[in-house]
């Protein structure tokens, strides 16, 4: 086993044991209480919180590359060349709007809870993949390419069977600068009540206890780490698969 | 028979390809040579369809290419490229059954005929069949390109530069091949190079270009002796002439009666190789071994009188 690897199977089990059985750490989160805080966050059961959280990234996360792959094939067409500008300004300004305003914007339109904290992960989510799946697409081996029509594949059988397959890597680096940004940027859709880690930041915040918004932080931290890092193995196992190591990857 | 006529491909204003005609013969081997950007590449990928032409018409056993669908026609040509252009994610057998599982042929015979072509190429089919391409050595995976392209059996292969990446050896090796392929299965073969001496070894006709022209599409034999213009001239290399006329005929076609002693050489060799050994070990003559027996002789004089300009 490698120090690497031993290094995250602590780290896994360290957050496995803080959700799973939070009053062990007790002692350590009550170093940064004050006047008899609870030192434990108590208005919620941590593995649900979490669990919510991980829920909403992951649905944000699936439409996003939905729509963003699906944009970004289409684009990649000859028949939807002309629509490559205005995909890009679209996926642009999904980026460019602060998720604060995304919520602020659409709470009158969803009410408050999960919906407007979706619609701005989903958003924001958007830019990362859509432009990487460009790159994948457009950045393929001319001779590998030029081979696959050579043979008689029509465009669809090409896209699905040496495009898509090849630019996979790609697109999964742009999944996961996604899933990493979304994952920090859910915890303020707890301002407009959806049940995410940011609950437990803001309730230290509201009550000056700084243990609370530690446990936030930390459980929101260490799990975009563990995802990047599983995300990265994914990627560069299958770059080594297709003997592609070292062609791209952002 | 591949029948291109007054064939024209314009770039942005430019003929890359300029009024073209040739007449590829069926079973043969036709090498289209010229220096980067005579519009060479272009010509061939008019063939199947990579390349739709500005104006002219180019029919296979008569039927006009225009009026067939482009991916249906690509399934019927074999196409082998410089950099072999393997699917990198997918193992050396899926690559080779590319077409045929195009085809919808079925599994048995997909993998009888990946395990034919494997063997036919000197790679074992069950150390190679499942290796993903980066495994393979430059010479295996430019193996494997020529297998794909044959995969269906292909009355037409066309191969672009497909020994440009190999190093001399196993160029030579793959020319080799590739020639004992083409008389095995009478495949017609379009073949494009920049490089001469390979036109002029695998080539039954040659076909030169210079930008977007055809300057001359002739035998080797011809082009050698009487190169249409100084451009062909140039290609041929003037001081390399007497030498490439020498390496298109085989020793066996040039015995002479006689005895004499010394190392033999085998009557499959060319007789740019014999007039090699003659000039290196300095004698006037050299037996010539057949099947191991000694059948005759080759003398300096005689490839001297060959080698000179056909009158």
């Amino acid at each position: 086993m490698t120090v690497g690897n031993l290094i995250r199977g602590v780290v896994l089990l360290t957050l496995v044991l803080l959700l799973v059985r939070p009053d062990l750490f007790g002692g350590f989160f009550g170093l940064f209480t004050k006047n008899n805080q609870p030192a434990i966050y108590n208005q919620g059961n941590l593995l649900d919180i979490t669990y919510e959280h991980l829920k909403l990234v992951l649905l944000a996360t699936l439409a996003s590359t939905l729509i963003a792959v699906g944009l970004a094939i289409i684009v990649t067409r000859p028949f939807g060349a002309e629509f490559l500008p205005l995909s890009r300004s679209i996926a642009n300004v999904g980026q460019t709007f602060p998720p604060v305003a995304v919520l602020a914007l659409a709470v009158p339109m969803l009410g408050f809870g999960w919906q407007p904290t979706l619609l701005a992960l989903f958003l924001y989510g958007l830019l990362p993949i859509f432009e990487n799946t460009l790159t994948g697409l457009t950045n393929l081996p001319p001779a590998v390419t030029d081979a696959a029509k050579g043979m008689g594949m029509t465009g669809w059988q090409r896209l699905i069977k040496v495009e898509l397959p090849l630019a996979l890597p790609v697109i999964l680096a742009g999944i996961r600068l996604s899933v990493v940004i979304s994952l920090a940027t859910a915890t303020i859709g707890s301002t407009v009540a959806a049940r995410t880690l940011g609950e437990v930041i803001i309730a230290g915040l509201l009550s000056s206890n700084t243990a609370f918004v530690l446990q936030g932080g930390l459980i929101v931290g260490v799990l975009a780490v563990l995802i990047y890092d599983a995300l990265s193995a994914l990627e560069r196992w299958l770059m080594a698969r297709t003997g592609q190591l070292g062609r791209a990857a952002a | 028979m591949i029948e291109i006529d007054d064939i024209t491909k314009v770039y942005s204003g430019t003929a890359v390809v300029d009024r073209v005609s040739l007449t590829i013969e069926p079973h043969t081997i036709c090498v289209i040579v010229g220096t980067s950007g005579s519009g060479k590449t272009t010509l061939m990928r008019m063939i199947n369809k990579l390349v739709e032409p500005t104006s002219g018409h180019i029919r296979i056993d008569g039927e006009d290419i225009a009026g067939i669908q482009a991916y249906e026609l690509r399934r019927r040509i074999g196409y082998a490229i410089q950099g072999h252009g393997l699917f990198p994610h997918r193992t050396v057998g899926q690559n080779i059954a590319t077409v045929p599982k195009l085809l919808g042929w079925d599994k048995a015979k997909i993998a009888n005929r990946v395990d034919e072509l494997l063997t036919l190429f000197q790679l074992d089919p069950a150390e190679f069949r499942d290796r993903l391409p980066h495994e393979l050595s430059g010479g295996q995976q430019q193996r494997v390109g020529v297998a794909r392209a044959l995969a269906a059996s292909p009355n037409i292969l066309l191969m672009d530069e497909p020994y440009g990446a190999l190093d001399p050896v196993i160029r030579a090796k793959a020319q080799e091949d590739l020639l004992s392929i083409q008389r095995r299965f009478g495949t017609t073969i379009v073949l494009v190079t920049h490089d001469m001496e390979e036109a002029i070894h695998l080539g039954d006709r040659i076909a030169v270009m210079d930008k977007g022209k055809l300057l001359q599409f002739a035998r080797p034999a011809e082009i050698i002796a009487n190169p249409a213009t100084p451009f062909v001239a140039e290609l041929i290399g003037t001081s390399e002439r007497p030498f490439r006329l020498l390496s298109l005929a085989r020793v066996a076609d040039h015995i002479e009666p006689g005895v004499v002693d010394g190392e033999a050489i085998n009557d499959t060799a060319s007789l740019r190789d014999a007039y090699a050994e003659l000039l290196w070990s300095g004698r006037p003559a050299l037996p010539v071994r057949h099947e191991g027996q000694i059948v005759g002789q080759v003398t300096l004089a005689q490839l001297s009188r060959l080698a000179a300009r056909p009158q």
